[in-house]
């Protein structure tokens, strides 16, 4: 039991950080520590795909010279590749990430500007009026 | 030759002149609403193409990417069923563009307009590439580019605006990361993203946990996105406080492509046998599409704002549909694709007549309606007719696709949720019939009923031209799309229904 815990610490790590993403969003008031919940949220997820595509002591995916210039080491070994896929996915969620929190900022600072606070309840305690 | 290019051009078009209608406006602002309409119309036909090649072929449309074959290429992939949806999205965007016009002008300030306009190509664009995409992890993308555009169209509505858009910020990222999360699990134990191909691999996994927790993940995500009962919090604020143009685009889009992504995953990626068997995934949905159907409803009883009370409303339709996704039989899944058509131009048509109350009366009060039926009757004709096809009045679209539903919760033996479905029925008269009663049988204000019961001071005062045409297509189309419900059902979606079912 232990030993399953430890040897898969990656995925522990992934599901703690999306637990207290998920909490912060749920129970701040705070509209910018929710935003952060947000963004522990996202990047646990990204951090989720990069350990299922890494491999220990493997190579870049690069056929040609990958394992030295001798003639027989040019052949495609795919086993010591590292499959680069998940990795450039996490490339586009990154960017998609960053759009977010920008969307996000920006909406904060309208929010701040338009009622002085970014407490939730105090923006719907001036909205009922 | 350009028709096989069709599958991409859908996509390309739009996002192109979202950047063209954004620099034209810094040069121009009046260029940027004829570039939007070239777009919508051009995206129309290219709709219109995809769907008449489908038909005429009767296979699904693989488009290649770049030359690259799956898996390593993005691939396009489109059946019967993303050619309808992505007919339903153009005509409405295109529609609704034209209305918005004038509805912008009176509600925007007029240096956002060409942003507002960039965003609104943006949205377009997300959700024609949900349907025409055959990549799980495109679909992420598009997802996120229509929800974005949603994030800030909402914000540049009415006060509380700002508020309403950073809860579907928030919400909606939950959303798209759940859905993230099933893409990844889904690709570390396949190694695939192609739809076709993924489900081809799928079937060998059928008896994985880590796949029944990949499916659970892509549920919850969806459903977050299509506003599914207890995950609809976001919706009735974010359609109210969104400028009238914007809600009446995306109440009908938003949440019906979230359907499609459902019965996408549900059906197509996923074999029906999976979902319907391994896990009890059919009646949880069941349940949960009748609160939607009943809590929903009496939500919208409750509303004084005829926009809040739709917004309730899409949150009861969504119910309808997954309803005819949770009976997995045939005919209910018909009924979930006639409905989403029917609600599409329904939702669209009232909430595009909300917005004409709005420029008109300024306010949206449905206390405040006395007489409106004389002061707007062609506008309050064409609710009426909405308002028919909502409650499900031959010979309205809504009618034939709550039938096809009753019809495949009998054919289910499913009676709790005819009865649920009979009842919604009754809930829906209250709350449209509501609207019509203050604004036919109400008199005017105090002031004319002293004047004999003469309707004096209530002359015809109409939106305009181009707010009324599309209110009215609308509102002819919900009629036509029920009288010819038969032959969209023999010739498209007895094909878009999945094997297996």
């Amino acid at each position: 039991m232990l030993e399953s815990i430890i040897s898969n610490y990656n995925y522990w790590i992934f599901i703690v950080l999306l637990v207290v993403g998920l909490y912060s969003m749920m129970t701040k008031n705070n509209l910018m520590k929710k935003l952060i919940g947000m963004n522990i949220f996202q990047w646990a997820i990204i951090l989720f795909f990069i350990s299922v595509g890494a491999k220990r002591g493997a190579t870049v995916p690069v056929i040609a010279g990958a394992h030295g210039h001798d003639p027989h080491t040019l052949v495609t070994r795919a086993a010591e590749y590292v499959n680069p896929l998940p990795h450039a996915l996490m490339l586009t969620a990154i960017v998609v990430g960053i759009a977010t929190t920008g969307i996000a900022l920006a909406l904060l600072v309208a929010i701040y500007k338009r009622y002085n606070t970014i407490e939730e309840d105090e923006v719907i305690e001036v909205l009922k009026k | 030759v350009i028709a096989e290019q069709f599958p991409v051009l859908i996509v390309v078009t739009p996002l192109t002149f979202a950047f063209l209608v954004n620099i034209a406006g810094l040069w121009n602002r009046k260029l940027c609403f004829p570039l939007v309409l070239t777009a919508l119309a051009a995206c129309l036909f290219f709709a219109g193409g995809i769907l008449d090649t489908v038909i005429t072929q009767g296979t699904p449309i693989h488009y290649y990417l770049g030359g690259w074959k799956p898996p390593w290429g993005i691939a396009y992939f489109i059946d019967h069923l993303s050619a309808y949806m992505a007919m339903i999205v153009a005509a409405v965007a295109l529609l609704v563009a034209i209305y918005s016009k004038r509805s912008i002008e009176r509600e925007i300030p007029e240096h956002k307009i060409p942003q507002l306009y960039t965003l609104f190509l943006l949205n377009v664009t997300g959700f024609l590439g949900i349907t025409v995409t055959g990549d799980l992890f495109n679909l992420y993308v598009l997802l996120e580019v229509a929800s974005f555009s949603a994030y800030a169209l909402i914000a540049i509505g009415e006060e509380g605006a700002l508020i309403a858009s950073f809860r579907y910020v928030v919400m909606g990222t939950i959303g798209a990361c759940l859905y993230l999360l099933g893409v990844g699990i889904v690709y570390s134990m396949t190694g695939s993203l192609n739809m076709v191909d993924v489900s081809g691999i799928l079937p060998h996994l059928y008896h994985s946990k880590t796949i029944a927790l990949a499916f659970t993940f892509f549920l919850i995500g969806i459903a977050i996105k299509m506003a599914l009962y207890p995950l609809h919090a976001w919706l009735p604020d974010a359609y109210t406080r969104a400028p009238s143009a914007i809600s009446a685009l995306m109440a009908p889009t938003m949440t019906k492509v979230g359907c499609y992504v459902l019965i996408r995953i549900m059906f197509f990626v996923f074999e029906p046998r999976f979902s319907i068997a391994y896990i009890p995934v059919t009646t949880i949905l069941g349940w949960l599409a009748v609160i939607a159907l009943i809590v929903g409803s009496i939500y919208a009883i409750a509303q004084d704002d005829l926009k809040r009370m739709l917004a309730y409303s899409t949150v009861a339709q969504i119910g309808y549909i997954v309803l005819g996704i949770a009976l997995a039989n045939r005919t209910g899944l018909i009924g979930s694709l006639l409905h989403i058509l029917a609600e599409a131009f329904t939702k669209g048509c009232l909430f595009l007549i909300a917005g004409a109350i709005m420029y008109k009366l300024g306010t949206r009060t449905i206390g405040r309606f006395r007489n409106l039926f004389w002061k707007m009757p062609f506008t309050m004709i064409a609710f009426t007719i909405a308002a028919f096809s909502m409650v499900g009045i031959p010979p309205t679209c809504g009618f034939f696709s709550k039938l096809y539903l009753l019809l495949g919760a009998v054919e289910a033996n499913a009676w709790v949720f005819v009865a649920a479905l009979l009842v919604s029925v009754f809930l829906n008269i209250v709350y449209f019939f509501n609207v019509i009663k203050r604004a036919f049988f109400e008199p005017s204000e105090p002031a004319y009923a002293h004047d004999g019961g003469v309707r004096k001071g209530s002359a015809i005062d109409e939106a305009p031209l181009s707010m009324l045409i599309p209110i009215w297509i609308m509102a002819i189309a919900i009629v036509l799309l029920g009288i010819f419900s038969g032959k969209i059902i023999t010739a498209v979606l007895e094909y878009a229904v999945p094997m297996g079912l």
